[in-house]
């Protein structure tokens, strides 16, 4: 289905820094695509990114676009959205960076709830860097830093995400831009924290080290090892290791950050009126 | 109508300031001896139509005031100690990127944990250059509670005015003293407000230096749709390595404040008409140097006080005026050496500048002050 | 007439709450009914939480430079441990006032120190302990004379929550009584002179 990217993309700066075959790509559409179904207007978004290659999304977006430090788009995400709780926050980062050096920032942000949604592109690697392990960075996985396997255990995102209070939680790949379409839509609809995981591929500094230097050869093994939740659900947790469980995982109704604080203002207004 | 006179600890002069200078968001971390401003924005914010938010850390309510003023709206931050070191990272970005933050910096003793609970005014280098990377900054040093609300004020209308963050440098002692004042009314003050963009958005550019030395400032949802970046940018907002357009940038951002350094500056004199010897104090420092010269007045030693209130940018050129004809400087200030560099720079080799150093978490005593004087004063 | 332009009165305790109030009680009663200046610098935090702590007042007929001590006028000592800490700043000419049940070893007082079971009375004839400070503060006043009677009791009225202002009236008025018995009666130590 077509629709017009060139609303949300800011031509002029084209192309992509990317390197060709880069997932973020397919992930910068779905967003896209996902804003045009909704109808959002490019004045009603603020777009938030930390450092990285993930985090070059904002620059190439039209709208209100903010290209902050390294791991820490969250705390300028939610200056904005408590400013004007009236308008959309998008973070866009990616697994080393909100992860790791901003991993304080996401699951305080997971845990007050506020309407803002992630869209974590984890490639399991700091591209941008040079090919550092990160916490996605499978065990026994190569790096520039792990020149012997990697020792450090990761994160489940997803599980990580739902422990931490998201009232959303999806998992998808950029190997289905349908389903990530999908599921981007709906977090972005989600009044609350949304996280939205997407396996993406670094052939550059991933698969260059882990005998998959080829684009499609790397979205063609994620391809392979996803699987549907209905399928997961009927299989036993040995099977699923090693595979990616896509689909809109977790939702729960918990209050929205911004509205509780409205509530409260409404509650201290009243009590300082009474007392004059 | 004036307000009626109460009781107030400094930080609360400095939150009860903010509100009135239309400050509508807040993000803190807790840390003393700061704590009280966060509570009591806490308290205010939401009766004034703004909102309070403890982060999970200090680096995070940097970052979230730096977002809730691009939405617009005029945010604080307050601080201290180890907190002011975490914060820097963030105060850079404020600074390439342009954007009005007011940072207060309640001054303890350090390094690291230091003396939790204790004054200092060991910061004061850390303000200028606390951040990685050549920038201006504005800090101010107020040290009397109408000059905690006034300053608090000027601290919103110059980051406002000049696109940058403004810190506010107190110690434990002026943050903690309770005094009587009467606040003055909105009505009352001058304030300043970012100067916005006269262009439609397709010729809008967050950095465009056709309009002077600080460009005019769309806020985040009001059509310009512009991109805020913490790398090296050109006039667009956008990132390059082109050597002329970074350098060219930097500079600007150094004149912005440089330049229009007679609308930053501000001090205040005690007895330096007839002086002979001059002294250099700020914040509790400068308060005990103003009893030590009312004692030091009466027995016949001709000394008075230059009080800076901005002491970033350092006011050169009032101090060379003031201060160059003096047969001997003093400046007591609770850290081992830091204002009395400047001083020394300013005033160059051919005055004697003598200093006061005490580390200790207690304020230099004007009984110290006094014996200097009256050493020096022997001498003269 | 005031003898006086510049006074330092210092509250001692453990703990902390109650003779911070009293200080700010003091400083109130200067500024607002006596029209003098006034500050107050409580000892802060950690210090406060349990241990020996203290609020300094200082009031003057001028603006207030030097917003800490020089030396003390009047020492109100509430235990033994902020007595140690705080007493030697106190003034030759000075006076110490203890709750002798909680200060029990006074011989390195600098000035004559004087005592009243502060404690004990309240119990007695207030029966709210929480008055403890307002009637220290009472005595403070009588024997000190910084402000008058009448300025005490404006601002202890004006610190009274709701529905306890008899009650804080009637813990003032046995402080300012005992006050002004105890300068009758004399102090219990004095500091040997000529050392």
């Amino acid at each position: 289905m077509s629709f017009d990217y060139g609303k949300y993309i800011r031509m002029e700066k084209m192309p992509f820094l990317w390197c060709p075959g880069c997932g973020i790509g397919i992930v910068a559409k779905a967003l896209y695509k996902a804003f045009a179904d909704l109808g959002w207007e490019n004045n009603d978004i603020a777009m938030v990114s930390g450092i990285g290659c993930t985090s070059r999304v904002t620059g190439y977006t039209n709208c209100n676009t903010l290209h902050t430090t390294h791991g820490r788009a969250l705390t300028f995400a939610t200056g904005i959205k408590i400013a004007r709780p009236d308008k959309h926050v998008v973070v866009m980062a990616g697994d080393g960076d909100i992860l790791a050096i901003g991993g304080n920032h996401f699951i305080h942000s997971c845990r007050r709830n506020i309407d803002i949604t992630v869209i974590l592109n984890n490639n399991h690697i700091y591209g941008m860097t040079g090919g550092q392990y990160s916490p996605t960075t499978p065990q026994g996985a190569y790096a520039a830093t792990a020149p012997y396997g990697n020792v450090d255990p990761c994160f489940d995102v997803v599980e990580l995400s739902k422990a931490a209070g998201a009232t959303y939680v999806a998992r998808g790949t950029v190997a289905n831009a349908v389903l990530l379409e999908k599921l981007i839509r709906n977090g972005l609809a989600h009044r609350g924290f949304s996280v939205i995981e997407v396996i993406s591929n670094c052939h550059t500094q991933f698969g260059r080290r882990n005998r998959q230097p080829e684009a499609m050869q790397m979205i063609n093994e994620i391809k392979e090892r996803t699987v549907p939740l209905a399928r997961a659900e009927k299989m036993q947790p040995e099977e699923l290791y090693g595979k990616f469980v896509v689909g809109e995982l977790y939702r729960a109704n918990r209050p929205e950050y911004t509205e509780e604080y409205e509530r409260m203002r409404k509650k201290a207004l009243a009590k300082h009126q009474t007392k004059g | 109508m004036p307000q009626p006179i109460k009781f107030y600890q400094g930080n609360e002069i400095i939150a009860h300031a903010a509100v009135t200078a239309g400050c509508k968001f807040f993000a803190g971390y807790p840390i003393t001896p700061s704590s009280e401003i966060a509570a009591e924005m806490a308290h205010l914010l939401p009766l004034y139509g703004g909102s309070f938010i403890q982060m999970e850390d200090e680096i995070a309510a940097m970052g979230a005031v730096i977002g809730a003023s691009l939405a617009g709206a005029k945010s604080m931050t307050a601080t201290s100690g180890p907190g002011f070191s975490l914060k820097q990272e963030h105060i850079g970005f404020a600074c390439i990127a342009e954007v009005p933050v007011v940072v207060v910096n309640v001054m303890r003793g350090g390094p690291s944990t230091g003396l939790p609970t204790q004054l200092s005014q060991a910061d004061i280098m850390q303000a200028r250059w606390g951040t990685h990377g050549d920038h201006p900054i504005i800090a101010l040093t107020p040290a009397f509670p109408e000059e905690l609300f006034m300053e608090t004020v000027r601290a919103f209308n110059l980051s406002e005015q000049f696109r940058t963050p403004v810190i506010i440098l107190i110690d434990e002692v002026i943050a903690h003293l309770s005094s009587g004042i009467a606040f003055p009314t909105r009505e009352e003050l001058t304030i300043i407000e970012r100067t916005k963009p006269s262009v439609p958005p397709d010729q809008y550019f967050p950095y465009d230096t056709s309009f002077g030395l600080v460009p005019p400032m769309a806020n985040y949802f009001e059509g310009y749709n512009f991109h805020v970046t913490g790398l090296s940018h050109d006039r667009t907002g956008f990132p390059t390595t082109n050597p002329d357009l970074v350098h060219n940038d930097q500079v600007r951002q150094h004149e912005k404040i440089y330049k229009n350094i007679h609308q930053i500056e501000k001090w205040e004199e005690f007895y330096l008409d007839d002086a002979e010897i001059g002294i250099f104090a700020y914040g509790t420092s400068g308060r005990s140097a103003m009893d030590a010269i009312v004692r030091a007045r009466k027995e016949g030693i001709k000394v008075g006080l230059f009080r800076p209130l901005t002491i970033w940018p350092f006011p050169d050129d009032p101090i060379r005026e003031k201060l160059s004809k003096m047969k001997c400087i003093i400046v007591p200030e609770i850290n081992l050496g830091q204002a009395i560099l400047e001083v020394q720079r300013v005033l160059g080799p051919d005055i004697p500048i003598k200093g006061i150093h005490r580390v200790a978490g207690v304020p230099i005593h004007p009984r110290e002050i006094l014996a200097l004087l009256k050493e020096i004063n022997n001498e003269l | 007439m005031r003898n006086w332009t510049h006074y330092e009165a210092r509250f001692g305790a453990v703990g902390g709450q109650g003779v911070v109030l009293a200080g700010a009680i003091l400083a109130d009663a200067a500024v607002f009914y006596e029209n003098l200046k006034a500050v107050t610098s409580p000892q802060y935090t950690a210090q406060v939480r349990g241990g020996a702590t203290k609020v300094d007042v200082i009031i003057d007929t001028q603006e207030i430079l030097f917003p800490q001590t020089y030396i003390i006028d009047f020492f109100l000592a509430m235990s033994q441990r902020a007595f140690d800490r705080y007493v030697s700043d106190t003034s030759p000419d000075g006076t110490i006032l203890i709750e002798p049940s909680l200060v029990t070893d006074y011989s390195k007082a600098p000035a004559k120190v004087y005592a009243m079971p502060i404690i004990l009375l309240t119990k007695r004839e207030v029966g709210k302990m929480v008055m403890t400070s307002v009637v220290a503060l009472g005595a403070m006043v009588a024997m000190s004379k910084v402000v008058s009677e009448e300025a005490i009791r404006k601002a202890v009225l004006k610190n009274a929550p709701k529905g306890t202002e008899q009650l804080n009236l009637k813990a003032l008025a046995l402080g300012l009584e005992w006050g002004n018995e105890l300068i009758k009666k004399g102090p219990i130590y004095r500091p040997s002179k000529g050392e």
